[in-house]
């Protein structure tokens, strides 16, 4: 049987989610979501132009995909409802990500208002994705407020330092009974293929693949590390041994 | 605490003294940190940091990339009115020089956007001198209101504003302004500005914090360079980007380094600030704050240009005009000479030429 999760609705196979926002060319998307295997990719809607069809980044995003808008810009709930709405009366479809930060100098996301702009945004109709920092009763409140998936930060947007946050994504994979999608800061093909073993849904990628130096080759090993990752993560890996067994076991006399 | 008074506690210190005792080795320290002080920027602004600037180009790079990837975004000046009641010396637009004024009328902007938005680009940015009688806030707003069906995204480059005038025209569909202090030295600032309103440092210099309270999306600050010390200018700026981006963190900031152009007057710069240099400003700058814009406007000459490209730049103006009306034919004085006046199509082809992607629209009114 085949390994597939659900969000809103959808039936997805691929579990790399990929971002377009600092590709050297938007020519280069199309082979980068083929090289992938994406089937969800994310789209600024402050970048989608639809009047200039050439230079428009929505347009390069391939038919068959889910194409997800995402809120960057918006400093608070209101600006990420008003922008989420402009996306689905442009066409964009009714997925969003919710992108709501405050803070320039880390574009660190502000769960407070993202909690406030889910809550609005999953009433009137939409499937929404909200981007945050990994902090377990935040993401209760997310799945509360009718998020499709929780997608808590590896590491700071752009970064590329790895999964920082992993103890604390480890437990909203534990305890929230939506798809955790790890967002922003994966660096390396590794990283991926980790967040995957520990258990998450799967994992968005812009920056190390769109400014890597062969992007598409990029975007076929982070393809490839989040189906390895998963694979394994299926196949239950050993338990890690914590102590090194002991040649004379200390319960070895215990004999019935 | 306002700008005006961080700024006032550098009064009487001893950059000179500073320079001098910064080593190479100091400089390396500062390379090596990731997230710097004003005194590592400072460092780096140092006639020692010379030797390191291929060491930091390579980090300026990787940073801008990481954090803006491979893009420039590309918007274009549009001067609204030249009307000027200043007298800063260094300006053609200045209130005793003798050239034809004038504002553009509600159909000559309609052209003028249209002859723009046909390039492509969605960002725009509106000029005037500072009039309040020729170009008040209340014909700036009507303007703001044609432009708004051509373009995404309008800055402002205009005299200073009270922050409820600017709330108004945010309302109205302003996102960004761009406002230079043109010299941060309070004395040297009062021998170049002998006349007007702008004879007030302190009200302009304020400006960006009155925008940011009113809601600002965008601010834009620089100091134009030939007016006095450079290395000094650079770190005010960055001190003031820096300041705005921890007191407003919500707001986009960036800054310009404009080096004087010849206008109309003929004042010559009094420092030489030669390519090395201004590159070395954009460096240190991009190592001081890795998420700072860095704009760059076609006062650069073209081969300039495409080389900042790779040194931290994340905006440029292309199919510039500094003249009132000059684009659909009106034959006026520029504000100065441009330098490179390649058309947006051009600057696009020689962005992607170099692996880059030109971004015509990063913005919209919501
Ligand atoms: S710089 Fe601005 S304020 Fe000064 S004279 Fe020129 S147009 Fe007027």
């Amino acid at each position: 049987m085949e390994d597939t999760f659900k969000i809103g609705g959808r039936e997805l196979t691929s579990r790399l989610f990929l971002g377009t926002g600092k590709f050297s060319s938007n020519r280069l998307i199309p082979e980068a979501v083929r090289a992938s295997g994406a089937q969800v990719v994310t789209v600024a809607l402050r970048r989608i132009d639809l009047e200039y069809e050439e230079e428009n980044i929505a347009a390069y995003v391939p038919k068959d995909c889910i194409l997800m808008p995402n809120t960057s810009g918006a400093r608070n709930a209101q600006e990420a409802v008003r922008i989420a709405r402009l996306a689905r009366a442009a066409g964009c479809g009714n997925w969003v990500k919710i992108e709501v930060i405050t803070d320039n100098r880390y574009l660190l996301p502000d769960n407070y208002e993202t909690i406030k702009a889910t809550e609005i945004l999953a009433a009137e109709g939409f499937v929404v994705l909200p981007y945050m920092s990994p902090d377990l009763m935040v993401a209760k409140k997310l799945a509360e407020a009718g998020a499709a998936a929780v997608m808590p930060l590896g590491a700071p947007i752009g970064s590329n330092r790895g999964l920082r946050t992993k103890e604390l994504v480890r437990i909203l994979i534990d305890e929230i009974p939506l798809p955790i999608i790890v967002d922003a800061g994966l660096g390396r093909p590794s990283e991926a293929a980790e967040a995957m073993e520990m258990g998450a849904a799967a994992v968005l990628v812009n920056t190390a693949i769109a400014t890597a130096g062969d992007p598409v080759a990029m975007a076929r090993a982070f393809g490839l590390a989040v189906k390895a990752g998963r694979l394994a993560y299926l196949a239950g890996p050993g338990e890690t041994q914590e102590y090194a067994r002991a040649s004379s076991p200390l319960t070895g006399f215990l004999r019935d | 605490m306002s700008f005006y008074e961080v700024r006032k506690e550098y009064a009487g210190f001893d950059f000179k003294g500073f320079f001098a005792g910064v080593t190479v080795d100091r400089v390396k320290r500062a390379l090596s940190k990731s997230r710097l002080t004003e005194w590592d920027y400072l460092a780096l602004l140092s006639p020692a940091a010379e030797e390191c600037l291929e060491e930091m180009a390579r980090k300026a790079h990787r940073l801008t990339v990481q954090h803006f990837g491979r893009v420039i975004l590309l918007y274009t000046p549009l001067y609204l009115a030249n009307y000027c009641v200043n007298r800063c010396v260094y300006c053609g637009f200045k209130a005793n020089n003798r050239l034809e004024r004038k504002k553009l009328t509600p159909a000559e902007v309609e052209r003028e956007a249209g002859i723009i938005a046909a390039t492509g680009l969605k960002h725009i940015l509106i000029l005037t001198g500072e009039s309040r009688r020729h170009s008040p806030v209340s014909y700036i707003r009507e303007c703001v209101k044609i432009l708004k069906k051509y373009f995404t995204s309008i800055s402002i480059e205009i005299y200073p504003l009270e922050e409820s005038e600017y709330a108004e025209l945010i309302a109205a569909g302003v996102d960004g302004l761009t406002i230079y202090q043109e010299v941060y030295d309070e004395e040297v600032y009062a021998e170049l500005h002998p006349a007007g309103p702008k004879r007030n440092y302190r009200y302009r210099l304020e400006a960006p914090e009155r925008a940011c309270r009113a809601g600002m999306r965008t601010v834009n600050v620089g100091a134009l360079l030939g007016l006095h010390d450079w290395r000094t200018e650079a770190f005010f700026t960055g001190l003031h980007a820096s300041y705005l981006q921890d007191t407003f963190p919500d707001v986009e900031v960036s800054i310009s380094p404009p080096r004087m152009r010849p206008q109309l007057g003929g004042f010559q710069p009094r420092v030489k600030v030669n390519d090395k240099d201004l590159v070395q400003y954009m460096l240190a700058f991009r190592l001081y704050m890795p998420r700072g814009g860095i704009t760059i406007s076609t006062r650069e000459r073209a081969e300039l240009r495409d080389h900042l490209v790779r040194l931290g730049a994340t905006k440029m103006s292309a199919g510039s005009c500094t003249a009132v009306g000059g684009r659909s034919g009106h034959e006026s004085t520029g504000q100065f000479e441009i330098s490179d006046g390649r058309s947006v199509a051009e600057m696009a082809r020689m962005l992607y030429d170099q692996g880059y992607q030109p971004v015509y629209k990063d913005w919209q009114m919501i």
